[in-house]
């Protein structure tokens, strides 16, 4: 890049999840290899559940709480912790022009009044008239407000004040890994100069137990480390919050900001998925950014899920590194489709700032001890069904 | 030969493809003749039964079969059909191989009342269905084609395959204004220089029973159920509602630089972007109205013109009580004492409310009128609201020309865009 003002600098990091609240929880936690799992409420799959937290503190009026559902309280949390840690709460003249890319999914269902009407139906000779009526008057109508994607962002902006801009991006693991590219291209090419980016899932959800099973993608009888989930693998669906502050190096200094990491070269792609497709377009990200790397001071934080045949395709991807360390969140924090790539970049640039990374948690042996100095970390993003992406996270 | 580059320096995004659907029809000849003669495209649901609904009309496309019956196969086909038409006008590109990226809004998906009712035949245990007995039900392989359909990534991918798009599609909303923001998105991409083209596109297919009755439960639709083509009537005393409607409106953008190498037709240019998010409230807008002024005055200031330049408004005009008092007064402040004398329909009188595909649509035929020197009106304007005191074409359509226009689309989670399109590049 020509103009180093027009870097794109972490300087706010919101994170919630089973590990906990913040950094410093979130850090702790993965040195010391601890894993939250339920394994009861929906056995034979697991989720990680979300950690302790006091919604109160982030979002003060109970009426908002109240109008929100739990991904939206998630996501809201973790929006004003990353505020917080850019030292932006209540800071109306940057907040009123700080735009925003939300990664999200929808909202949780009325699981009740589905099953209510579902076993309404076999007793009646007219199911649409039933529908029709049941859905009038059971269902809440400020629901729908709590089911739309867009209105995790409407919540930000009421609760917090981020009133630049507000987009709302979908499609799985593919939404976090564009919203983060988008905001870092805008903040590159001048077209923005600080964004909020990030995302929120709730995996205790019975509907979106269903989607996922749909294809038989989650991981059955107890969990186990990403790459150690044998010939089927299978998802664990993880409760978390994560978005970051990025905004220009320029925008940064002058306002005396704490610089967490820098972001560069954020790609996504979409192969068609195909035997070897995901391994590939790997080689192909890793090819574009290859001669930025150090290795003695880089690894690579892998956004493997845990589905194959995509974990296995990565796997592959990842051998032929040379060595370079590498560490799969998705062991400690679960799987969290559009919050996927947020959280990972914000964990990377978390261990950027300790210059150190944590422990290895994988009997295969793909992920080897790291005692180097660590400076560069890729952030890799291979989704479930799809959304495959990379992004290089420099200390800063 | 004249510029490429704006004011900015930015490099000029024109239009060089457009394509259209809706309740109206496929196509924008269709479209077009529909929509200048004051048709409506509003009439009964009969896709589902609406017993027990205060709500029964829509702007469905029902001329159009897809197996399932669910908003993201609508929604494909719909998109499928516009990016068709904008692709094969544009010219651009080969078959199956788009020269840039696919920004595509969308409305959110999940799995919907037949499928559920499915599954539920399979879950059953004494007469009871448990969503235990649904996942387990969901995992038996039967359903797995329901993964395909049902995630929010779909959509894009479908028309990413078919047509050849660059890179990973991006799926987005902002809700009623998820159209208008594909194109911003676009816009952006081509002054950043990342390309020289991009494929932006709005669809929607979501009149089913649950997305009807959920706005109905906000009370945002009009229950002027007969005569259904009278229902949307934007800016009367009498408005009530918006109607929902389905449809999806397609562009081709492109660098002038680019359209001129290639000698493509030039349709329009997008000149500037604005937006502004509202922090007042999930579904009202701040009473101040503020952050619509703000984003229009963003878009002319982005487009480097003045409230002067603008002679048509495309606005959002739903036909409800407060976003045609809120965006009339918005235009008020802006345009001052002009806005009396700016000719501002709104298209929704006749196909109703896109949704998520509207800020598309309506670019297109803002970009029509634009061309074709003719304003659609707005019709059911029978009862005026003396606090709208503006030009809203009533009735009947309009010569009139324009060097530019802007485009209004708002939502709800405080979510407003406005584009300013110009004629030929300045």
């Amino acid at each position: 890049m020509t103009d180093a003002t027009r870097d794109a600098c972490i300087t706010g990091i919101g994170i919630i999840t089973c590990l906990g609240e913040g950094p410093e929880a979130t850090w702790q936690k993965l040195n010391s290899g601890e894993i939250n799992v339920d394994d009861k409420t929906y056995a034979p799959f697991s989720i990680h559940p979300l950690g302790p937290v006091d919604f109160d503190k982030q979002i003060p009026k109970k009426g908002d709480q109240r109008q929100m559902e739990a991904w939206q309280r998630i996501g809201t949390y973790a929006a004003g912790l990353a505020i917080d840690s850019a030292g932006l709460k209540g800071n109306t003249e940057i907040l009123s022009r700080t735009d925003m890319i939300v990664a999200a999914g929808g909202g949780e269902r009325d699981t009740a009044v589905d099953t209510t009407i579902l076993s309404a139906m076999p007793a009646t000779n007219d199911p649409d008239k039933l529908l029709n009526e049941k859905l009038m008057s059971d269902l809440r109508p400020t629901l729908f407000l709590a089911q739309l994607s867009n209105l995790l962002a409407g919540n930000i902006s009421i609760v917090h004040g981020v009133t630049g801009s507000s987009r709302t991006f979908m499609g799985e693991e593919a939404a976090g890994v564009n919203a983060v590219r988008i905001a870092v291209s805008r903040i590159n090419a001048g077209q923005s100069e600080i964004a909020l980016v990030g995302g929120s899932y709730n995996a205790d959800r019975k509907e979106m137990m269903m989607l996922f099973e749909f294809a038989s993608s989650l991981l059955r009888g107890g969990h186990a480390g990403v790459w150690d989930r044998g010939e089927h693998g299978g998802l664990v669906p993880g409760s978390l919050g994560a978005f970051l502050v990025i905004e220009s190096r320029g925008h940064a200094e002058k306002r005396g900001a704490k610089i967490f990491a820098c972001i560069s070269d954020v790609m996504a792609e979409r192969p068609k998925r195909t035997a070897r497709s995901v391994t590939t377009v790997l080689q192909q990200m890793w090819q574009r950014i290859a001669n930025k790397i150090d290795k003695r001071s880089a690894a690579v934080l892998s956004g493997a899920t845990g589905a194959e045949p995509a974990t296995r395709e990565e796997r592959e991807f990842l051998k032929g590194l040379g060595g370079l360390p590498v560490r799969a969140t998705a062991t400690y924090i679960g799987q969290a489709l559009e919050a996927q790539f947020v959280v990972n970049v914000a964990i990377a640039a978390i261990a950027l700032g300790h210059g150190n990374l944590f422990p290895p948690h994988d009997k295969s042996g793909l992920e080897q001890p790291m005692s180097d100095q660590l400076k560069q970390v890729v952030v890799t993003s291979v989704g479930y069904w799809r959304g495959e992406g990379m992004a290089l996270i420099r200390a800063a | 030969m004249a510029a490429t580059r704006d004011k900015a320096g930015r490099p000029i995004v024109v239009v060089t493809g457009m394509g259209v659907v809706t309740s109206l029809g496929a196509g924008k000849t269709e479209n077009w003749q529909k929509l200048t003669a004051g048709q409506s495209g509003i009439r009964s649901i009969k896709r589902f039964p609406t017993t027990g609904l205060k709500t029964t009309i829509a702007g469905t496309v029902d001329f159009i079969d897809v197996d399932p019956v669910c908003a993201p196969t609508l929604a494909t086909r719909f998109a499928d059909l516009a990016v068709d038409e904008a692709v094969s006008q544009s010219g651009i590109g080969s078959k199956g191989n788009f020269p840039g990226p696919l920004f595509l809004a969308v409305a959110p998906v999940e799995i919907e009342w037949p499928q559920r009712i499915d599954l539920a035949g399979a879950a059953m245990t004494k007469g009871q269905v448990s969503y235990e007995g649904i996942v387990k039900a969901a995992g038996s392989g039967k359903y797995a084609k329901y993964n395909d359909i049902f995630l929010f990534g779909s959509v894009a991918d479908a028309i990413a395959d078919k047509y050849g798009t660059q890179g990973s599609p991006i799926s987005l909303s902002t809700a009623c204004a998820s159209g208008a923001t594909a194109i911003q998105l676009g816009v952006e991409a081509i002054r950043r220089g990342e390309t020289d083209a991009a494929l932006c596109v709005g669809t929607d297919g979501s009149v089913n029973a649950e997305s009807l009755i959920r706005f109905s439960l906000l009370s945002a639709l009009s229950t002027s159920n007969n005569p259904p083509e009278s229902a949307s009537k934007p800016f009367s005393k009498n408005r009530d509602g918006f109607v929902m409607a389905e449809g999806a409106g397609a562009l081709v953008l492109e660098s002038l630089e680019s359209a001129n190498t290639r000698g493509a037709k030039i349709l329009g240019v997008l000149a500037g972007c604005g937006e502004m998010a509202d922090a007042f409230h999930r579904t009202r807008s701040s009473p101040d109205g503020k952050p619509i002024i703000g984003c229009i005055r963003n878009a002319l200031d982005d487009a480097g013109i003045t409230p002067q330049d603008i002679e048509y408004i495309n606005p959002h005009g739903t036909g409800t009580p407060e976003n045609d008092k809120m965006e009339s007064k918005g235009v008020m402040t802006v345009f001052g004492d002009r806005a009396k004398s700016i000719p501002m329909s709104s298209n929704k009188s006749m196909i109703g409310h896109t949704l998520s595909a509207a800020g598309a649509v309506e670019a297109v035929f803002t970009l029509l009128t634009m061309e074709t020197g003719r304003i659609p009106p707005t019709i059911n304007y029978n009862t005026p609201d003396p606090d709208i005191l503006l030009d809203v074409v009533p009735n009947k359509a309009r010569d009139a020309s324009a060097r530019y226009a802007i485009s209004n689309s708002f939502g709800f989670g405080g979510q407003n865009v406005s584009l300013v399109m110009a004629r030929e590049p300045a």
